[in-house]
């Protein structure tokens, strides 16, 4: 207004000004208001959706158990929300081009499930999981205006990846490793439960805490819990749908406290069939298909990946990681199991053995020493790894004291 | 100050009986239909105006311009090896597809359109709708008609929304004869890998469209509101597509995290979820949801502005 407050005004004009200046003011509390109305909203819209916790029977954990290994459930479609915050260094950009580089030089399919599914390691993802019967199944991950997805439909398993237009092909009789990878895909809440169920055993509590919603459906809580002090995990929770006994979230929190570690669970759930042609997919014209097999090449320059996921594999549960390296010495039992293997070789390079990689190397891990002498451990908030100067490895989902006793004993 | 809106139209009405049957025009005609008319005589004289301007035909020129070049470099990249799109995902989305599909170069074009050239489109025209009038000393002359200044303001924004609209639908026209000329076209895959025919393919790439220029609202009703805090028409483009510079940029920094979810520009790229089969609603609702609220609140800041705005010029 201040260039208009030049020009001569009587006393008249004045006084409606006046009036004017309040008639103004109060046409501003329109939008104020509005936008008063929509940040109340969305601050207490969830918190009035939340309808409570719903009244379920008692049951006891025994039960509830039995009723998970007993789901069958063949027909499902709905959409999962996966959070992981391993607490490694946030590489983000950097890794994917990476992962691109390594796709770029010609042996790799961007396609290939491996590749593709150690993704989930870190942030928040959304899939899309669709089921109809053991032999037609989707899991489909959602990109910023692409999709990766994986279908399983009869003999035939098929990657595709819509941001670059790849198709990688696998199929179930003559690949034991199309298999695998069904079994090593699915970060559902369903096989993430069924993961934790296995380690469970004297070291572990299990019990019923209360009733939770998941996705607009009625579940119990099941809270497993480590009796073990040294477990890096806190508890897990798995929300079980009372009706059908599936696994609808899965929770592990760490014993250090804080968010999440791993947190997946259903957002939408329906167990309506789903429609044939989900499962149906035929390359589209032009894609670049890559055959089970052709992939080996590529998997050299994955280490870093294959790595990755076996970090994933372990973090399901003490014991499962045991399963995961074969060949491997396991001290102790239950969650505070440690594995151990001998590198053979002089353990991490010190900075300058290593070059410009050992400076690097150095700044990621914390040195530890003790009766077993002196080395250096790495650091996730789930799992911990020491690496002694003799080329010892011991890795386990416990704290960094636990394994430096481990390390100590076996001296 | 604003006496002009206390005023019904009455006298104006002479002149817009266009739309009465020929019958109708002996008889006395009743207010409500001589409103109706009236408002439509003022939006169609301000489409006219807007749609004649050479500075409109020119942004809608550049915006169908687009999918021309992006059409032919993808046509030139992929003539000598036939088959195999550019690889490795860079680029704008769907751009791996169009060589296989002409329809996706509709994709391709709003989705390389939506992030600047749309929005600035936008810009340049709602800053000017107000901001310009009174820059070329035409305001009071609107004023003077007794239309009232809220439905002054309600003519200009549905004006802007009318060039969202036709803006997008110039890019996906654009998209669809080039891809139709340079490329095959038929039955295509969505990005979750099943297939849809060509007819649904069109009506995807129609909502698709419908997505985009919704996606525009927000930022129009923003032009709008600073193109009444100013008398220069210029100021006011400069500064609506100033902010949405800024905007974009502050959507890039990770550590603003929590405060993106209320950009404007941040469900833009959701469109693309129209691509999967089935549809994934969330971020489309959110972003629907975002604009009506952008929408409201600079709407209603404009008005507030406006109908208490010194007029001199």
């Amino acid at each position: 207004m201040a260039p208009y407050e030049t020009d001569d005004s009587t006393s008249a004009e004045e006084a409606d000004d006046l009036r004017a200046g309040r008639r103004k003011a109060t046409r501003y509390v329109v939008p104020v208001a509005v936008l008063g109305v929509a940040a109340a909203t969305i601050g207490l819209v969830p918190a009035l959706a939340d309808s409570g916790d719903p009244d379920l029977p008692n049951i006891t954990a025994q039960q509830l158990i039995e009723k998970i290994a007993k789901s069958d459930v063949q027909q499902m479609s709905g959409t999962v929300k996966i959070t992981t915050d391993l607490g490694l260094p946030n590489l983000g950009g950097l890794e994917s081009s990476l992962t691109q580089g390594a796709t770029a030089s010609g042996d790799g399919s961007s396609a290939d499930p491996s590749t593709k599914l150690t993704e989930l390691a870190s942030g928040t993802h959304t899939l899309r999981v669709a089921a109809d019967g053991p032999d037609r199944q989707k899991l489909s991950l959602l990109e910023s205006a692409a999709e990766y997805s994986l279908i399983h439909d009869g003999k035939d398993v098929w990657g595709y990846d819509s941001g670059t237009n790849e198709v990688y092909h696998a199929t179930a009789d003559d690949s034991a490793s199309a298999k695998d990878k069904q079994e090593e895909a699915p970060a559902t809440p369903e096989q993430l439960a069924k993961d934790a169920l296995k380690a469970v055993d004297s070291t572990t509590s299990v019990k019923v805490q209360g009733t939770a919603q998941v996705a607009g459906r009625d579940a119990y809580r099941l809270v497993i819990k480590p009796k073990d002090s040294g477990s890096t995990v806190g508890q897990i929770t798995v929300a079980v749908d009372a009706k059908t006994g599936l696994p609808l979230k899965f929770t592990l929190t760490p014993a250090s406290g804080g968010a999440a570690v791993v947190d997946a669970g259903f957002t939408k759930i329906s167990y309506a069939k789903p429609a044939a042609s989900t499962f149906d997919f035929t390359p589209p014209k032009g894609a670049k298909v890559t055959e089970d097999g052709q992939v080996d090449g590529g998997k050299k320059s994955d280490g870093k990946s294959e790595d990755r996921s076996r970090d994933k594999s372990g973090d399901k549960s003490g014991e499962d990681l045991g399963q995961g390296m074969d060949g491997l010495n396991v001290i102790g039992d239950g969650w505070d199991s440690i594995a151990t293997f001998d590198t053979g070789g002089q353990g991490v390079p010190s900075g300058s053995e290593a070059g410009a990689f050992g400076g690097f190397l150095d700044s990621l891990g914390d040195k530890a020493s003790g009766k077993f002498g002196s080395g250096t451990v790495f650091k996730t908030r789930l799992i911990n790894a020491l690496i002694t100067d003799d080329g010892k490895v011991y890795v386990g989902a416990v704290t960094k004291d636990t394994l430096v006793k481990a390390a100590d004993a076996a001296k | 100050m604003s006496q002009a809106e206390v005023g019904a139209p009455k006298g104006r009405g002479a002149e817009s009986n266009l739309r009465l049957p020929p019958r109708g025009r002996a008889q006395p005609r009743n207010t409500v239909s001589r409103r109706t008319t009236f408002y439509g005589t003022l939006f169609r004289n301000e489409l006219l105006t807007t749609f004649r301007r050479w500075r409109t035909l020119a942004l809608l020129g550049v915006l169908a311009a687009v999918p021309i070049l992006v059409g032919i470099a993808v046509k030139i990249e992929t003539s000598d090896s036939s088959g195999t799109g550019p690889g490795g995902g860079g680029g704008p989305a769907f751009i791996s597809q169009i060589t296989n599909n002409g329809l996706f170069l509709v994709f391709t074009a709003l989705a390389a359109t939506l992030p600047f050239f749309l929005p600035m489109a936008i810009g340049v025209i709602a800053g000017d709708a107000i901001a310009g009038e009174a820059n070329a000393g035409t305001l009071r002359y609107l004023l003077v008609a007794p239309a009232g200044r809220t439905r002054l303001l309600l003519t200009k924004y549905a004006t802007v929304l009318t060039f969202c609209l036709v803006a997008t639908l110039v890019v996906a026209v654009s998209a669809l004869a080039v891809g139709a000329i340079l490329f095959p076209l038929g039955g295509l895959t969505t990005i979750s890998g099943t297939q849809i025919s060509f007819t649904d393919g069109l009506g995807r790439a129609l909502l698709i469209a419908l997505a985009v220029a919704a996606s525009l609202i927000g930022m129009a009703a923003l032009g709008l509101f600073v193109s009444t805090l100013t008398n220069s028409g210029i100021a006011a483009m400069a500064t609506t597509v100033g902010l949405l510079i800024t905007i974009q940029i502050l959507d890039q920094i990770p550590q603003l995290h929590t405060i993106q979810p209320y950009f404007f520009s941040h469900y833009w790229l959701s469109f693309a979820d129209l691509m999967r089969d089935p549809i994934y609603w969330d971020d489309l609702t959110k972003n629907l949801g975002l604009q009506a609220l952008y929408a409201v609140v600079f709407g209603s800041a404009a008005w507030a502005r406006f109908t208490t705005k010194d007029v001199t010029a």
